[in-house]
């Protein structure tokens, strides 16, 4: 249905051309990206750049007015609801962490868990050992083992921002889209984030969305710099922080 | 399979109260059936078909908290499917009357007589069989909250814009139940049952039959509720209660859940309304008011959002107090009380009756377990420096 006669391209993410706009302001213009399969990639860019939108774009919330969004070379994610791409494996983690608060760790990795998603599958679930196996892990990746039965509410900023990455991880997705994962953490948090992104990277594709440049440069990886709506610079973090263009609208002098 | 989802279900509480109401359930039909009247013990026929109706109500709570209390839809219509539950019932009760209607028509029902019909309107066939009227009792209200429901959550109707439709629903079906050429009696609505599967709906001991059904019922809605909110599915339900678009990125089709409790609320209410129109005698567009559904809603707040007893419990307290109230010296106030308590409900008890008792417990219980854990610390510190000894 979506697939198209031959592969497109080998990228695992595939955006050309796409505008976007909302009552007149351009929030995407022109936007071009690629992201090649097992990458992990930094976005950064001014506040109103167009990084959430893009996000936005590939996970379904937003319809762009038009060009090509393409997953892993052959899937038109412009025709897809959030459900059917996230089914796909693109999984997000959002800017302000949004954990289910009233429920347990330890279900909302079960939630998160790719398996049977539908009404009946749900209604008669029974837990396999392969699945607790599973949460289990990833608890130890997120360094939460402690606190698996406490519920998500009473964890701490910085937790819940672990506990996002753990549900993406649970999700097991092809392509990881995380959205500001420092936000508000501390110094030796946001190191072991890196830490924790770095992991996931090895089997994982990733797209980060950050402002912190610290931890940008401690991912290591290479950098597109946003500015309205489209991609202003593209390179390592070096290159791209000293980019004159980035530097005027972006990093300051 | 079965026995693994009823142990999920039934946790200390739950059990409590499946056994509270089955005793219940034939305790007062016993005590009404076989005690001397006027002995002490002696419940009247008339408190039987009371709480009956409180029975009824507390199952149309449990309908309400469903998927309020556990989905987030705040549906302020769903008074609509408990009485088309209620027309369906009543619908076989008025072919039950046969010739001994006031007009002697074998077929058609007294109101058609009187309106000049010559022959029964085709919506009507079918209900002269009780099984088929039965089913009529989940259908009909199952498929109007179905496709509702598939229009509004596909649509991505939530919050204040849904309420206030479901609002809109119960209202045209309240106009449209007020039109005599509608063809279900009108303004009267319909009434002066008298046999149901053959006994006289007037008679003690059929009232006692249909009480004893009524908390059957309760406890069988409750059981799926239990069943529902304890599985993966609850907690799915929760997760699109409490981050409806967190659930959609996670892959999980967000409309079907909704549509699929949706529905299923729907049919309780509709079996709650069937139960209630042999117990009170009567159905008639009232019920489809939307006052009643709103009323519904505030019985499932004052007990408890989300715990279900406490749903069941907001009705029963609820309306006991709305008839001790409202046949007394107070009664013209009554709406007045009962807006205060929502309010103070609101203020004072957000959780609710239910939701307060469980969080006082929870809190009672993890301090106790800390204070154990102390005392037990406290004892191995001793006995560590007994043997440093």
């Amino acid at each position: 249905m979506n697939v198209m006669d031959t592969r497109a391209t080998s990228a695992m993410l595939y955006l050309d051309g796409v505008h976007v706009s909302f009552d007149g302001f351009h929030a995407i213009n022109n936007l071009s990206l690629t992201l090649a399969p097992g990458e992990m990639r930094a976005i950064i860019g001014p506040n109103g750049a167009g990084k959430t939108t893009m996000m936005d774009i590939i996970t379904g919330k937003t319809k762009p007015d038009e060009g090509t969004v393409l997953f892993d070379g052959t899937v038109d994610l412009t025709r897809l609801d959030e459900t059917r791409i996230a089914e796909l494996g693109i999984g997000r983690k959002f800017q302000k962490p949004t954990v289910f608060e009233s429920q347990t760790v330890q279900d909302n990795l079960l939630l998160a868990l790719n398996v049977d998603h539908s009404v009946r599958g749900t209604l008669f679930w029974r837990g396999s050992k392969a699945e607790s196996e599973r949460i289990d892990k990833v608890l130890e990746t997120i360094r939460l083992t402690d606190a698996r039965n406490r519920l998500a509410g009473s964890l701490s900023h910085g937790q819940k921002q672990w506990l996002e990455i753990g549900m993406l991880l649970a999700q097991d997705p092809k392509v990881l889209l995380v959205d500001e994962p420092v936000a508000g953490m501390t110094d030796v948090e946001t190191h072991l984030t890196a830490e924790l992104l770095k992991e996931i990277n090895k089997n994982h594709t990733i797209m980060v969305v950050e402002h912190d440049m610290t931890f940008v440069r401690e991912l290591g990886v290479k950098v597109t710099c946003l500015h309205e709506g489209s991609v202003l610079a593209e390179g390592s973090i070096d290159q791209v922080s000293s980019n004159e263009r980035v530097v005027e609208v972006y990093l300051g002098r | 399979m079965t026995p693994h989802i009823l142990t999920r279900s039934l946790d200390r509480a739950a059990t409590a109260f499946v056994l509270l109401v089955a005793a219940v359930g034939v305790l007062i039909p016993l005590s009404n059936l076989l005690l001397p009247q006027g002995s002490m013990f002696q419940v009247p026929t008339y408190l039987v078909a009371l709480w009956g109706k409180y029975v009824c109500y507390a199952i149309l709570a449990l309908s309400i908290d469903l998927i309020w209390g556990y989905c987030g839809i705040l549906s302020l219509g769903h008074g609509a499917f408990f009485a088309l539950g209620g027309y369906a019932m009543g619908m076989y009760l008025m072919r039950q009357i046969g010739s001994r209607g006031v007009y002697g028509n074998p077929i058609l029902p007294d109101f058609m007589v009187f309106l000049n019909w010559d022959k029964l309107p085709w919506y009507w066939y079918g209900f002269d069989k009780f099984a088929f009227a039965a089913l009529m009792v989940l259908v009909v209200p199952g498929l109007l909250a179905f496709c509702f429901g598939w229009l509004a959550f596909r649509s991505r109707v939530t919050g204040v814009y849904l309420s206030i439709i479901t609002q809109a629903m119960t209202y045209a079906l309240l106009l449209a139940f007020f039109r005599n050429d509608f063809g279900f009696g009108g303004n009267n609505g319909l009434t002066d049952f008298k046999d149901i599967l053959g006994f006289n709906v007037q008679a003690e001991g059929t009232r006692a039959a249909l009480f004893l059904l009524s908390c059957l019922a309760l406890i069988i809605a409750f059981l799926i509720c239990r069943a529902i909110v304890s599985s993966k599915l609850g907690k799915v339900l929760i997760a699109v209660r409490d981050a409806e678009s967190r659930t959609r990125f996670l892959g999980y089709r967000v409309e079907s859940y909704k549509l699929f409790v949706f529905t299923l609320s729907a049919c309780m209410a509709g079996v709650a309304g069937a139960l209630y129109v042999p117990q009170v005698g009567i159905i008639n567009p009232s019920e489809f008011a939307p006052a009643n559904s709103i009323e519904a809603v505030i019985w499932v707040a004052v007990g408890g959002r989300g715990t279900l007893i406490g749903a069941a419990l907001g009705a029963v307290v609820v309306n006991y107090a709305k008839t001790f109230f409202t046949s007394g010296p107070l009664a013209p106030y009554w709406l007045f009380m009962l807006g205060a308590l929502f309010i103070l409900v609101t203020l004072l008890l957000p959780k609710g009756i239910v939701g307060t008792f469980n969080s006082w417990w929870e809190s009672r219980r993890t301090t106790g377990i800390a204070a154990d854990e102390a005392s037990a610390a406290r004892e191995d510190g001793i006995s560590a420096a007994k043997m440093a000894e």
